[in-house]
Order: C-alpha cells, then structure tokens, then sequence
C-alpha cells in the first residue's frame, strides 16, 4: 500500500541536520513508493536546502519563508507545517527525534488527534502495518508499535536509519508557501551556547564519555581533545556531573540522554545500570577503567584496564599517526 | 496561583526489565515517582512559596499510584488526584492519557502546569506539549530555569546543551529538565501530613468519558529484550601495546575509525 508521506526537515546553523536525511529515507520506506513531500521552514533564502532534501530522495519541497520562523518555537513552526499539512493531506508524517522534533511533533498530534510513535530505531513492513521499533526503559527493552487509527505519525532517532545516497542529478518541484503567522505567545530573548563545536550528543557518530574516575573538570581536558581528534562529542555519566565536573547537559543514562553512536569511549565510568541503559546499543564499545571489576567491561567490546590520563594521551597520539599515515 | 503537576509512577531506576507473556514483568519491582516529574514537583511547591496559591499533583494510572502521589504531598504538595483507569481500560497510548487529563482540566482554572519532560519507561515526552496544545496555553519543554513576574515568565531551557532564554505569560505549561533543582527528600511530620491531605480518585465516566472517547491511536504488538551482550577483549600487555592494539582493532576489525 503507498502513502503520501510528509517529511518535516530541520535546519542548524543553516545546514540541513543529518537526521533530515534518514527522516527522508525512513518516509521512502514508509511510504511504499508514495511521494515524498519535505517541508523546511525559516527566513531568508533555503532554496540550496530544498534542493538537497531532493538529492536526498524527496520527490517535491515545500519552502515556509517568514521572519518569524528565523528561530523555532512551536507555535511559529506548528502553524506553517499545519499549512502544509492541510495543503498535502499527508497519510504519514517523519521527523527527526531532535529537540525540536521532541517540541514540535506532540503538538502536532495533539491538534490533529492523532497517534505519534516517538523515537523509532527500525521501520519494517508488515502486509498493511508499518511498524517501528522503540527502545523502552531507557533500551532495557524494545516495543514493537503500529497506528491504529489515523495518520501515521514518527520521529526517528538520529544515527539508526541509515540516509539514501546523495544523488545531485535528481530533480524535483520546489514551491514558496507564504502563510500568515499568528503573534507568538513565547519568545525566545537569547541563546547561549555551550555545547562544543556544534557536534550533539544525540547526533554524534563518536563519543567520549567521563565518569567520577576523571576526577575534575580539568580532567576532561584529555577527553574532549580525543572527542576533537576523532570528531565526537564529549558525554558523562550521572557521577561526573552529580560531582560538578561537568553540565548536566552532558549525561548520558536512564536520566539524560540515550546515545548510539557508532564508536562509544567509556573512559573512568564504573557502569551503574543507570548509565549502560543510556549506552550499551552503542556499535562499539571501548571501556578504559582502572579497576578490573568495573561493571563497564561486561558491556565492552574492547577494555582496557588502567589509568586513563595514562591511556588516553597515547591514545590521541596513535590516532593522530593514524590520521597523518592514511 | 493556580498549580498543577502532572506525574507518573516509573519502574525504579535500579530496576532490571524482564519480559514475560509479551508484557514488562511487573512482579517484586520497586516502583517511583519519574525523576523529571519529582522536578516538577519540586518547582511547583517552591513557586507556590513565593507567589501563593495551591500544588495539585494529578496522575492517570492504576491504584497503585497513590503510594507516589502521598510521596508528593509529603514534600509539600496541598492535594492530589487519582485519576483511576485500571477497571475502565486496557493499555492506553499517550493520546488517551491527554483525552483524560483534557476533560480534567475542563472546569479548572489552571495557572501553571508542570510535567517532567519524559517518563523514564515509555519514554514519548507527549502529554505535556499535547495537553497544552489541547487546552491551548503556551508551553515550553526542557526547562532548566523559571521566574515568574506577575503574567510574565522568564524561562531558560535546555535546548541539545545550549541554553534558551524565553519569555512567555500564564497561563503555561512547562515540562522540566534535570538541573532545574535539587527534589526535597519528604521529612518525617511531612509523611505525617500527607496522610491527612486530601487525594481526590476519579474514574473516566466522572468526567463523561467513555471508553471509546479515550480508545488508543497505537499499538503495542510486541515487546523484547536487546540481545545479552557479550563481554569483549580485556586487552593486556603494557599500556602502549594495548593502545596500539586497540587503535588496531577498532580501525581494522570494528571499523569505527
């Protein structure tokens, strides 16, 4: 059965965030051959942005351009992509499960009455069902869930489905939708910015997480130029933060963030339940830990048992020489 | 000030999840309040100390959920309400539980409602922002920081690690972060009082609903463990020939690097 699926992209700094594209990969497959339509709301000119949701799959984008959608709030965003909802009558509807999928999407649905499957890491095809896999408990376990009843509604986690090749001879139609925006009742007066370097947590490919072992604030130092060498993002673990090493912005775990990356470095991180349930679907696990009996090495693939400000230095060496060889 | 918590009874985070007959095995697991919503807890009563007015902390669950919701008014929380479905209905979605809490908050004059930003079990962060947009009053997820000036609310929320600064008015629902604050532990003459505040306990029909009215848009169909992971290689020998070893392995046999 092929569905009309409506993709919602999303913009950081300008650049098209990467989950946009498996967002667009997970609507191909959801659709069955349906048309993808992909939305990008903001201010100024996104036809580059369009344009690359097209080489990424989408069949036709549709543009939202309005002063007040140079930043989001749920209301600016909700109101443009209800207009196109309304204009496309989409039978499905993708977005990523970002911070801004997470605000955007329950109102959404809560608007139209509608299910939302929220954090989905697999989509499969099931005779008429679409049904998507979810971690649970913090990815103690999984379900398996499908909509009963209305439009098909998702956000995909960052980093499980894989995006489509980029194809720059595709082509597709590119319209401007200009929309009335009500006043907003919420206002974003500013934004500081403390994440490093603009690689999340949550996006990361690589992460380099410090636990009570990394002793102070300074003791970081070692992780986030490993993070910086192999172009991850640096994370903690409930102890760290609770010790005031690091933000609360950082912690990975049952509270915080649940991560899969590709390459997850444990380093000083004794491995409390809290903590592998946050964790332990990463790819690949590396556990750097002095005590031997650490709880982390069960769910390691590769440990190395010892003092981390000795290992991590030699560590960031090896991959440098890696790099300069390759 | 009128002020509502929305709050869940979890699986302790302690707990280990076990599957049996397709569902999460419930048996001899301890059981508390979602971490986020004791945030939510903690905000409302510290609002109420300085602006006045009165903490409600309501939950849509099982009668079980009166042991937590006596939790939040040991630490200070004026009263509750059990919105009891355990006869009325089988597995529900977040789309019933708003249904619910919609026709709850019909009559009330609602001036603040906090929520924690996610449950630590199903984990879909969707009663909050969907209950507002239901009542339609403004919300703001992820909050690390709140002042309340007469109608105006400055907030600062956690937005991927950097911090957002947003203004907004009541009435308003917020969904709370870690870092907002330090939840009280309930002291002993609070437990005392809890008992004697007043816990309200609701079924669907006294808020003309019926079943159908509140019938879930998803299903569960399946539910399963991740697959037991394996203990990896403990590498050995000097930590420079380990380090080598493992930029080896990851760059040739895991492939990450």
């Amino acid at each position: 059965m092929s569905r009309k699926v409506l993709v919602i992209g999303e913009a950081r700094d300008g650049v098209l965030r990467n989950v946009t594209f498996e967002a667009i990969a997970a609507a191909k497959q959801v659709g069955s051959g349906g048309e993808v339509v992909a939305v990008i709301c903001g201010e100024g000119d996104l036809n580059s942005l369009a344009e690359e949701m097209i080489f990424y799959g989408a069949d036709k984008v549709k543009v939202v351009q309005h002063s007040k959608l140079k930043t989001y709030t749920s209301e600016g965003y909700s109101q443009a992509v209800t207009e196109i909802i309304e204009q496309e009558s989409p039978e499905a509807i993708i977005m990523g499960h970002t911070a801004i999928g997470k605000d955007l999407t329950p109102k959404l649905a809560g608007r139209m009455e509608s299910g939302l499957i929220s954090d989905a890491t697999n989509i499969e095809i099931s005779g008429e069902n679409v049904v998507f896999t979810r971690p649970i408990y913090s990815g103690k376990a999984f379900e398996k869930k499908i909509v009963t009843d209305g439009v098909l509604f998702a956000t995909i986690r960052p980093n499980n489905i894989p995006p489509l090749e980029k194809d720059s001879s595709r082509t597709g139609e590119i319209s401007t939708v200009d929309i009335e925006i009500d006043d907003l009742r919420t206002v974003i007066t500013d934004v500081i910015k403390k994440a490093a370097d603009g690689v999340d947590l949550s996006e990361a490919k690589v992460i380099i997480a410090g636990g009570r072992g990394v002793k102070s604030k300074e003791g970081f130092e070692p992780l986030e130029e490993l993070a910086e060498v192999l172009g991850g993002a640096v994370g903690a673990s409930r102890g760290a933060c609770d010790a005031d090493y690091c933000d609360y912005s950082l912690q990975i775990g049952q509270t915080g963030k649940v991560v899969t990356p590709d390459l997850y470095i444990a380093c000083g991180i004794s491995g409390a339940i809290q903590h592998l349930a946050g964790m332990s679907n990463s790819k690949v696990i590396v556990a750097i830990n002095k005590d031997p009996e650490a709880n982390i090495f069960n769910v390691a693939d590769y440990g190395i048992v010892g003092d981390l400000f000795e290992v991590i230095p030699q560590l960031i060496e090896e991959i440098k020489q890696l790099k300069v060889n390759a | 000030m009128n002020i509502y918590v929305l709050l869940k009874r979890t699986f302790d985070t302690e707990e280990k999840i076990n599957v049996s007959q397709g569902s999460i095995d419930e048996e001899g697991a301890e059981f508390i309040i979602n971490p986020y919503d004791e945030y939510a807890v903690e905000e409302a009563i510290n609002q109420r100390d300085q602006h006045g007015g009165e903490v409600t902390v309501v939950t849509v669950g099982e009668e079980e959920s009166e042991k937590q919701l006596r939790t939040a008014l040991a630490m200070g929380a004026d009263k509750a309400v059990l919105i009891n479905t355990e006869d009325d209905l089988e597995k529900g979605d977040q789309f019933t539980t708003v249904k619910i809490l919609e026709a709850f908050f019909e009559d009330k004059e609602a001036d603040l409602i906090l929520a924690g930003n996610v449950a630590i079990d199903e984990a879909s962060g969707q009663v909050g922002p969907r209950l507002a947009e239901r009542l339609d009053i403004a919300y703001v997820t992820t909050i690390t920081k709140m002042d309340i000036e007469g109608e105006t609310v400055h907030i600062e929320r956690d937005v991927e690690g950097d911090v957002e600064k947003v203004d907004t008015t009541l009435p308003l629902l917020v969904t709370c972060q870690q870092g907002l604050n330090e939840p009280r532990y309930p002291s002993l003459p609070g437990i005392m009082k809890a008992k004697k505040k007043p816990l309200e306990e609701l079924e669907i029909d006294d808020l003309d609903l019926e079943e159908e009215d509140v019938e879930p848009k998803t299903k569960t169909i399946e539910i399963f463990l991740p697959p037991e992971k394996e203990s990896g290689k403990v590498l050995e020998g000097d930590v420079n020939d380990q380090v080598k070893e493992l930029v080896t392995l990851l760059k040739n046999e895991a492939k990450v690097i």
